[in-house]
């Protein structure tokens, strides 16, 4: 089975243009295409990783071709199969699975119903593209291909001037990471002659690249890294990504999207693990000021989809902290929660939008008492938050618990410092989200019912995994598919010293957040921190900066030059075309003159003339 | 060249002069009729060059037909036209443009002729008889002499019918 | 014995001349004089060289005379001609009153 691993992408590749061309004429309107494509992937993906199940020490698979020879450069098509590949098939054809069934219900009546699946579709399978791959360039196709793919489904109403504008910011933001991404791929192609990244990871391993282009390769990879998964400063993208409708952005902007750039540093661990200590210590430093910044924010934030999307990005930000500790000890914590919340984001982002459908707005201002209407919609929800709070024996709770330990036990205290904070703050703002959605009297206008089944059934479904997949931690399963082979994998027995202080920080953070808004109070309680409180509304006015001092110092000046250049040199060329043409006849009409002796001077002459030539030259 | 210089060559000589300078006037003249006249002098002139050359036939035709038929015709034509008699500007704007193209004709010419014929010469004293000629263009040349026949009938029927008076 | 080049210079001469009047006079009838003069020049050259160079060439059926021959049939060709052309020039002064060349220019731009 591993050997046609290829097949887990090849089956949404398939979906999409099949879905293109005749979804409309479907009864289902083409999502049963891409239900059917993603479920089978995903029952591939399940037996690929029974074969790491049954031995974690497998060799990775390995296979691939030529596509082209440039010189000494060979570009493959290869696909790398190992622990990490097969546990991140699994999560991204399970999310996409339980996404496009509910979004059966959710997008019902949409006026693109049929392009939305059809983008879903090439969605998965650019980001199954982008995990199987082995060589650097065939992940950015992929990279590539799930940023066009987020674009266009932020984008998806597109009528609403909003709601394109948020999706060419996420797309323009992302591409500034990838600037620097490419560079990187390049230092590192230039530092080994290929772009395989298995042999890149093993030219790390053994000194084969010298540390300057480690330094800068790991640097810029970073880069992408940064824009991809909405890190500081490029984390401005994902909170406007809201805009898509909302199983958009469980999907991509909850489990799967974001997670690249996680996932790239995690893939090519080796180059960042030897490269020169800063690189490191420099992604630690970017993943505390994210963690921080944006826990900060979702805790002012009133629509709710805007509070989970700060949290996505503060829990990226707890992964990568993981993965910059030293002696890679956070490699396997810090991507075994990348696993766990990609199941308790994605359901908390469908119960919102359970929730959404039914009051027909985001803000939660406009919500409240919802418990008794919606139920299980309220019994999901709770679950998920609890997790992201880091409630045992929720999954949330033994991921995110292992790195605030490993933190501290690899002597990095700052970092310690900071997840910890982060996961006070993180309680305290869920806290205030479930209360005020879901408790009190309801605020608004709309007729709130449950969600249909089609809905319902994704979600009770992740919550179940939301309680139980963290029980792989403790278990060390996880760390028996995914472990990074330069170390030894330490199996480290559970801290419960560490779980308890990091329980007692989730219970502070809840006992504040229900002492505050136990009872609705308007205007919010935390506009008493005055100046404080603008500061975190405006977003520390990052997006007012960017917006004058890059986008529109740029984005004027640039299009007045393209503008004159259309106007005086294409047009000039073109309209000059006309005007030599009118020139050139203007002169040539005098040839004219009516007069018959003019012309005879005009034979004779050229009579000599060409008797002339032809004697003389001959 | 200048071994011997024959009879022959001095009556050419003087008749080639004489016939050129006149057909210099003929383009020069400011008085039409005057040009005529000068048409004249060279049509003899070349007459006469003929005859130097021993064609006896083809001289009294082209005294014939040229001095007398032609240069009347076109006296005729002058008087109809109300020729102007008189000082009055004959010649166009193109008078330098057009003395330069005849220049590089005449020169161009020259240049050929003395390139390839230099000392090439040939006796007149070899009569061509007007029963040779006759002889020849019986014999061998029936067909376009016949030709030239009916293009002088379409000639005749064709200047009548474009100067005719029309009667509307 | 005359040299050949008497009569071909001669005769380019008079073209030449013929050329300079047929380009740089504005009486039609002028015109149609240097015409008559080019021809007479060419019918020079045609019996200098009839006289001199070898024109029999059997094979094409030219006999010796042929540019005697060649010479009176242009004569002729050159009489109709200028019977036609002074009819028209006729016809041009009936309509214009003028025979002016110059003047005959209505396909200019």
């Amino acid at each position: 089975m591993i050997h046609v691993s290829w097949l887990i992408p090849a089956l949404p590749a398939l979906a999409f243009p099949l879905i293109v061309f005749f979804g409309k004429r479907m009864p289902g309107k083409g999502a049963e295409i891409g239900i059917v494509a993603v479920a089978i992937s995903f029952v591939m993906s399940l037996i690929v990783m029974g074969h790491f199940v049954a031995n974690g020490n497998a060799r990775p698979e390995e296979a691939g071709f030529t596509w082209f020879d440039l010189g000494g450069f060979s570009l493959q098509v290869s696909m790398f199969v190992d622990g990490l590949t097969a546990v991140m098939f699994c999560v991204v054809t399970f999310v996409s699975l339980c996404v496009q069934i509910y979004s059966t219900a959710y997008m019902h009546d949409d006026r693109r119903y049929t392009w939305y699946f059809a983008a879903l579709s090439l969605f998965t399978t650019s980001m199954l593209n982008l995990v199987i791959a082995n060589d650097l360039i065939q992940l950015l196709v992929g990279w590539e291909l799930v940023g066009i793919c987020s674009y266009v489904l932020v984008g998806h109403w597109w009528e609403d001037k909003v709601n394109s504008n948020a999706g060419i910011k996420a797309f323009i933001t992302t591409k500034t990471g990838d600037i620097p991404f490419l560079f990187g791929i390049f230092t590192l192609i230039a530092a080994t002659g290929t772009s395989n990244m298995h042999a890149i990871n093993l030219g790390a391993d053994q000194g084969a690249i010298g540390s300057g282009l480690l330094f800068a390769g790991a640097l810029l990879l970073f880069g992408g890294a940064i824009g991809k998964s909405a890190q500081f400063p490029l984390h401005v993208w994902l909170p406007d990504a809201m805009a898509g409708p909302t199983p958009v952005s469980a999907l991509i902007h909850a489990a799967t999207m974001v997670a690249a750039g996680v996932y790239l540093v995690g893939r090519l661990f080796s180059v960042f693990v030897n490269a020169p200590h800063f690189v490191l210590l420099f992604v630690g430093i970017i993943a505390a000021i994210t963690m921080a910044i944006t826990a900060l924010l979702a805790m002012v934030q009133d629509d709710v989809k805007r509070v989970l999307a700060y949290s996505t990005v503060s829990q990226l930000a707890y992964m990568v902290a993981g993965l910059s500790l030293p002696d890679a000890v956070g490699y396997t914590p810090g991507l075994f929660h990348l696993f766990t919340h990609a199941f308790f984001k994605a359901l908390l982002f469908l119960a919102a939008g359970s929730v959404i459908h039914a009051v027909h707005s985001n803000n939660m201002s406009e919500m409240g008492g919802l418990r008794r209407r919606m139920p299980l919609t309220f019994g999901v929800f709770l679950i998920g938050a609890a997790a992201l709070s880091g409630i045992p024996p929720l999954a949330g709770f033994w991921s995110k618990d292992e790195i605030i330990s490993i933190a501290f036990k690899s002597h990095t205290y700052w970092l310690f410092a900071f997840t910890l904070a982060t996961a006070v703050l993180t309680a305290f703002y869920m806290t205030r989200a479930v209360l005020l959605t879901f408790l009190g009297e309801y605020r608004g206008h709309a007729e709130p019912h449950e969600a249909p089944l089609a809905m319902a059934g994704p979600m009770v479904v992740l919550a179940a995994l939301s309680c139980v997949a963290g029980f792989l931690g403790p278990t060390h399963l996880f760390a028996h598919w995914v472990h990074f082979f330069g170390e030894p994998f330490l199996i480290e027995p559970v801290d419960y010293g560490f779980a308890a202080i990091s329980l007692v920080g989730a219970a502070a953070g809840i006992a504040v957040g229900y002492g505050l808004y136990r009872r609705w109070r308007d205007p919010d309680p935390l506009r008493k921190l005055g100046p404080a409180y603008t500061l975190l509304e405006r977003k520390y006015y990052l997006d007012d900066i960017y917006e004058r001092g890059l986008v529109r110092s740029i984005q004027y000046p640039m299009a007045d030059a393209v503008d004159a250049v259309d106007r005086k040199v294409v047009d000039g060329a073109v309209n000059g075309v006309g005007l030599t043409a009118r020139g050139l006849g203007g002169l040539l009409r005098y040839l004219q003159s009516g007069s018959v002796q003019r012309y005879a001077v005009f034979l004779f002459a050229g009579v000599v003339i060409l008797a002339l030539i032809f004697t003389r030259v001959t | 060249m200048i071994a011997a210089i024959s009879s022959q060559e001095i009556a050419f000589s003087v008749i080639a002069v004489v016939g050129i300078i006149s057909a210099l006037r003929l383009v020069t003249t400011k008085n039409v009729v005057h040009g005529a006249l000068y048409l004249v002098i060279t049509l003899a002139m070349i007459g006469a060059a003929y005859l130097v050359m021993a064609a006896e036939f083809v001289a009294w035709v082209q005294i014939v037909i040229y001095v007398g038929a032609i240069v009347v015709l076109l006296l005729f034509a002058l008087m109809l036209t109300k020729a102007p008699i008189g000082r009055e500007a004959l010649d166009n704007q193109q008078r330098g443009i057009s003395a330069l193209v005849s220049l590089a004709i005449l020169a161009g010419l020259v240049f050929l002729v003395l390139d390839a014929f230099r000392t090439t010469t040939f006796s007149p004293l070899q009569q061509t008889t007007t029963a040779e000629i006759g002889q020849d263009l019986f014999r061998h040349y029936v067909a376009p002499f016949e030709v030239v026949s009916i293009l002088l009938l379409a000639a005749l029927i064709g200047a009548i019918a474009i100067a005719r008076k029309d009667e509307s | 014995m005359i040299h050949l080049w008497l009569p071909l210079v001669f005769s380019a001469a008079l073209f030449a001349i013929g050329v300079y009047g047929v380009l740089a006079r504005r009486n039609a009838v002028l015109v149609l004089m240097s015409i008559e003069l080019m021809l007479n020049a060419v019918n020079v050259n045609l019996v200098a060289f009839s006289k001199s160079v070898k024109t029999g060439i059997a094979a094409v059926g030219a006999t010796a005379a042929a540019g005697q021959i060649f010479a009176l049939f242009v004569i002729t060709v050159a009489a109709a001609e200028i019977g036609i052309g002074l009819a028209i020039v006729i016809l041009i002064y009936r309509n214009r009153e003028s025979i002016n060349v110059d003047e005959v220019n209505l396909l200019k731009w």
